[in-house]
């Protein structure tokens, strides 16, 4: 191989940086995050598992179907029947955006722009802003 | 006529029921509405046309009515009080030569020149707006409704220069803190982004009127321009209406009796 003396420890910088993150993480205590869960409510529109995975993608695909194809209605595995509205569904039973949605948002540092316009609880306003 | 007028029963029937149904939110008491959030039943009667319009009977208002009307709007959609230059409106008043400016009746009925005249988007057959609008964040939909999608408004105001008729607002700084009390069942807008009327696409889809409409007392009619026995079409094969500036080729669904 030509400039292999180059090549091989440069990929294997390469590499160690790229896994450093993983390699940094081992034998780390598992992420836990402690949230408020809805008190009178059991059950989300998926699955708690699903949701943590796949709740953005809802969001979109209920963003689309509202304004873009009138459809308001969303049914889940179940067969059971939701608004498709963040404002009225989603926070209507999460009333606590500060104990609920913030705490993972912050953890993973991500800062979704949704409460610029939708406003939290409708159920209960706390917290301001 | 025999015929309408059950059509238009039927329509009064799903307004007084919509209006019972509890819009307990209303005037901006979100908090206390917590069982008035709409659920999924609320929206299984919508009610639907192929181009929804407006007649609205000049004569019947006085600034009591305007007032009603245009709170009604502005409460429930939570649309800032901003003075001056920067202020947002979804529905609101100008006198004759601001409403139609391509009228010119050389001598004007003193009745219609000391009117007022009530101003919202027009939903037009063929909008300007929609035609300009880069990221198709403005179209129209399949009930004739021009919508707007603002998570997708890049603030680039085409659609306002588009618009003969002045009928949209841009948010030059947050709403937010002009919003005496917010009704927290409908979302508020951001900054950097257009807003204007949707003909309470909202309400339509739990098979109510528009808010304006039900809080004008028969002042406003509305219904589908493409049903010859709608309410609408009714009052126009009766009554002679004009619409705003019809030469900009946009065909307003809009008509005013004067
Ligand atoms: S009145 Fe203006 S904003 Fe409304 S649909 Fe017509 S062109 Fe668009
Ligand atoms: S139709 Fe609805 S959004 Fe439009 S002016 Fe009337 S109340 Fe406001």
């Amino acid at each position: 191989m030509y400039n292999a003396k180059y090549i091989i420890p440069g990929l294997i910088i390469f590499l160690g940086l790229v896994l450093f993150p993983f390699i940094k993480g081992i034998g780390q205590p598992e992420l836990k995050i402690e949230t408020e869960k809805p008190k009178n409510v059991k059950e989300c529109v998926l699955k708690t598992e699903k949701m943590r995975d796949v709740h953005m993608v809802l969001l979109n695909e209920w963003r689309d179907d509202v304004i873009r194809n009138g459809k308001r209605v969303y049914t889940n595995e179940a067969g059971k029947q939701f608004n498709m509205s963040l404002t009225n569904t989603c926070m209507g039973c999460h009333e606590n955006k500060d104990k609920f949605c913030d705490k993972c948002h912050e953890a993973v540092g991500v800062t979704p722009y949704c409460w610029t316009c939708h406003n939290i609880s409708p159920v209960k306003k706390e917290g301001g802003k | 006529m025999q015929r309408s007028r059950r059509d238009f029963m039927k329509l009064a029937g799903v307004s007084a029921l919509g209006l019972s149904a509890g819009t307990l939110g209303f005037l901006g008491q979100g908090a206390q509405a917590a069982d008035a959030l709409p659920t999924a039943t609320d929206f299984a009667k919508p009610i639907t046309a192929k181009q929804w319009a407006m007649v609205i009977d000049t004569a019947k208002f006085d600034d009591a009515l305007f007032k009603k009307v245009i709170t009604a709007c502005h409460a429930y959609h939570n649309v800032p009080e901003i003075p001056g230059k920067q202020e947002i409106k979804w529905i609101w008043t100008d006198e004759f030569h601001g409403a139609f400016p391509t009228e010119r009746p050389a001598f004007l009925a003193d009745a219609q020149e000391h009117r007022k005249y009530l101003l919202l988007c027009n939903h037009c057959a063929n909008p300007a707006c929609v035609r300009v609008c880069p990221t198709k964040a403005t179209f129209k939909n399949n009930e004739g409704l021009v919508v707007m999608d603002y998570h997708r408004c890049i603030g680039c105001r085409y659609c306002m220069a588009g618009c003969p008729y002045g009928a949209r607002s841009f948010n030059f700084r947050d709403p937010q803190d002009f919003i005496k009390d917010m009704n927290l069942l409908y979302p508020h807008r951001t900054r950097g982004v257009v807003e204007k009327c949707t003909f309470c696409v909202e309400k339509l889809a739990q098979g109510k009127m528009p808010l304006c409409v039900e809080a004008s007392g028969g002042a406003m009619i509305f219904g589908d321009l493409a049903d010859p026995k709608s309410e609408v079409r009714k009052v126009l094969k009766e009554k002679y209406a004009i619409r705003r500036n019809p030469s900009a080729g946009t065909e307003p669904s809009v008509f005013y009796i004067l």
